[in-house]
């Protein structure tokens, strides 16, 4: 097992977030929070690799306590993506993925970290933006680019919150396409925080829905993604339809 | 197709080398500057010397005077300048990165006038270092008590404004408005302190709110060497972090780095190595906020060189400063800190009318 919560509490000076959140996570498993705006999907992410200390319950990587672990050791092993990423100061994109490497890195620096970073430049297809500035490049090249100095982190699991939300639908596909294929073929794992249901339920084996702080549903995408989980958790009336095997959601109307 | 993006690729991967020795060459290039500014600037003053004079006087065979305006003179004022510099423009570099404030100075924040607030209070309440004989003469006594006091009041701004920051949760405009006013309070203070302090005392004050290359002894250089270079040394040791910490806190958090106590060492380093120059050679306004934004333009934000570049850029700037006071209209001496503030506040304006250009 590489990740486990059992019973996660964290709460915001007298608002509580997360009431009471389990589950488990395996290697070579993508596995997607989805839940409206405000369930805590940012919070529960930001919990698990300790940017935010959870109150109670605890969360465990590769049976190991992330409450015991010092900050570079969860680096070491979970990368995590933010919703926003925005800089004062000039930063190339070369130099914004090298960021990635720091957890590898000792006193003189990282040997083999430049090679890495145009490794999955080259897998993103972002050479060509190596020396751009990153303040100057798209939202959705930035978006990219984020999504590449997690990759370059070389983590056992990914913590991806919202990795698509100012992609277009090429890029979208794109983007849940390589992490997808990272995660079957290297055995690491994915948590994606994320707004779109029907790539949640294209790409991620597992669904973990929440609403207001606890989990509402949990399962494969056809177990979670009902029309009437939809309508409890979203207010929105949707019909669910299968092609080719995978669940899409066709939303109608908010109710 | 496929040879064609290795192509591409090992273009991308030179223009990289390309970009990186660049910067290399940028830094060898000041380094240059600085080595030829300070080699003119021990021959040039009011007694000029030739190379050769300076060589002999180096090695103590050449003439007596000489060995004496080099040795007691011109090397410590030289020197003092190229390390104040340095820790100036480190200290600016270092502060606005930990407090993610293009802004951030030592000046700008309130530290210089601190430190100039404490070594007026230890001179004038304390009476530490009694400034014997009037004038320009005006010699502190005790440079320890002094430097523990500049150390202390650069402190009592700081740790303010950085436990509104975080009790408060001022945002980064906030935060320099709090600079601001907390320099004006030091300001003001040090001013009361001298309308109630006797004749002497005032005259040793009021010569720290200039800045003075030629107030350092020997003695004064070892020990800003000895207090700034180790702070360099730790500077560079984290310049991964501040790379890191660009990213925001979060990123940086998340990538292994521990921001609180990254921010808490940076600022309290900055700070000290600000205060110990205030301590020996008064405010320098502005250095430290127009090195490292210099710097950036011409090398960008990567820490691994804009750091060293900044300390050489911050020496050469200062020296440079120095080396127009002393020589523009001999024998009188401009206070150095006048010309760097003239030099700042143009460059102080331009950014921020670049700032409103991005709205």
């Amino acid at each position: 097992m590489d990740l486990t919560l059992r019973g996660v509490e964290f709460a915001y000076p007298s608002v509580p977030v997360l009431k009471g959140v389990s589950f488990e996570l395996n290697g070579g498993e993508m596995l997607a929070v989805v839940g409206k705006n405000g369930s805590g999907k940012s919070t529960l992410i930001k919990c698990i690799n300790r940017i935010l200390k959870y109150r109670s319950g605890n969360i465990s990587v590769q049976r190991e306590e992330v409450k015991n672990m010092g900050r570079r050791e969860i680096a070491g092993k979970m990368a995590y993506h933010p919703q926003k990423t925005s800089y004062n100061f000039p930063v190339t994109v070369f130099d914004t993925v090298l960021m990635g490497r720091y957890p590898h890195s000792d006193w003189s620096g990282d040997k083999e970290g430049e090679q890495r970073v145009w490794e999955v430049l080259r897998l993103l297809n972002l050479e060509g933006l190596a020396l751009r500035d990153y303040n100057e490049i798209s939202g959705g090249q930035q978006q990219k680019v984020v999504i590449a100095r997690a990759l370059a982190q070389e983590a056992k699991i990914l913590l991806l919150d919202e990795p698509t939300s100012d992609l277009d639908i090429r890029y979208q596909l794109e983007v849940m396409e390589i992490i997808r294929r990272l995660v079957k073929e290297s055995g690491i794992s994915a948590i994606v925080a994320i707004h779109d249901l029907n790539l949640a339920s294209r790409y991620c084996d597992r669904i973990v829905m929440l609403y207001n702080g606890v989990i509402f549903s949990a399962g494969t995408p056809r177990e979670v993604f009902t029309p009437e989980n939809i309508a409890s958790v979203y207010g929105v009336d949707a019909s669910v339809r299968e092609h080719e095997g995978t669940v899409h959601i066709i939303p109608k109307r908010p109710i | 197709m496929k040879e064609d993006r290795a192509e591409h690729n090992s273009e991308a991967v030179r223009q990289y080398a390309r970009y990186k020795r660049r910067k290399v060459l940028v830094g060898l290039f000041l380094l240059a500057a600085l080595f030829a500014v300070a080699v003119y600037s021990v021959c040039a003053g009011s007694v000029r010397l030739s190379i050769g004079q300076i060589v002999d006087a180096l090695f103590r065979h050449g003439d007596r005077m000489h060995e004496v305006i080099i040795w007691n003179i011109r090397l410590p004022r030289v020197l003092a300048a190229i390390i104040a510099g340095m820790g100036l423009a480190v200290a600016g570099c270092v502060m606005q990165c930990v407090l993610r404030n293009p802004l951030a100075s030592p000046f700008t924040m309130g530290i210089s006038q601190g430190a100039g607030f404490g070594a007026a209070f230890a001179i004038i309440v304390l009476g530490a270092g009694a400034a014997q004989s009037a004038g320009l003469a005006a010699i502190l006594n005790n440079p320890y008590a002094v430097v523990l006091f500049a150390f202390a009041g650069s402190l009592i701004g700081i740790v303010t404004i950085l436990a509104l920051a975080k009790f408060a949760r001022l945002s980064a405009q906030a935060m320099v408005l709090a600079g601001i006013a907390m320099g004006t309070l030091f300001s003001a203070a040090t001013m009361l302190l001298q309308y109630f302090a006797e004749d002497i005392k005032v005259a040793s004050v009021v010569f720290w709110t200039f800045g003075d290359m030629g107030r350092a002894g020997k003695t004064d250089v070892l020990i800003m060497f000895l207090i700034t270079v180790p702070a360099l040394v730790y500077f560079m040791l984290s310049r991964w972090e501040y790379n890191v910490l660009e990213g925001g806190e979060e990123t940086a958090k998340a990538l292994g780095v521990n921001t609180e106590r990254l921010r808490l060492v940076g600022v309290l380093l900055a700070s000290l190595i600000t205060s110990v120059s205030v301590a020996f050679l008064g405010i320098i306004g502005f250095i430290g906020l127009v090195a490292p934004h210099m710097v950036r333009r011409i090398v960008g934000g990567d820490h691994r060189y804009l750091i060293p570049i900044s300390a050489i850029f911050g020496s050469l700037l200062l020296l440079g400063a120095d080396t127009i006071s002393r020589t523009i209209m001999p024998p009188a001496v401009l206070p150095v800190g006048i010309l760097t503030s003239f030099m700042g506040v143009p460059l102080f304006m331009y950014l921020i009318w670049k700032k409103r250009k991005q709205y």
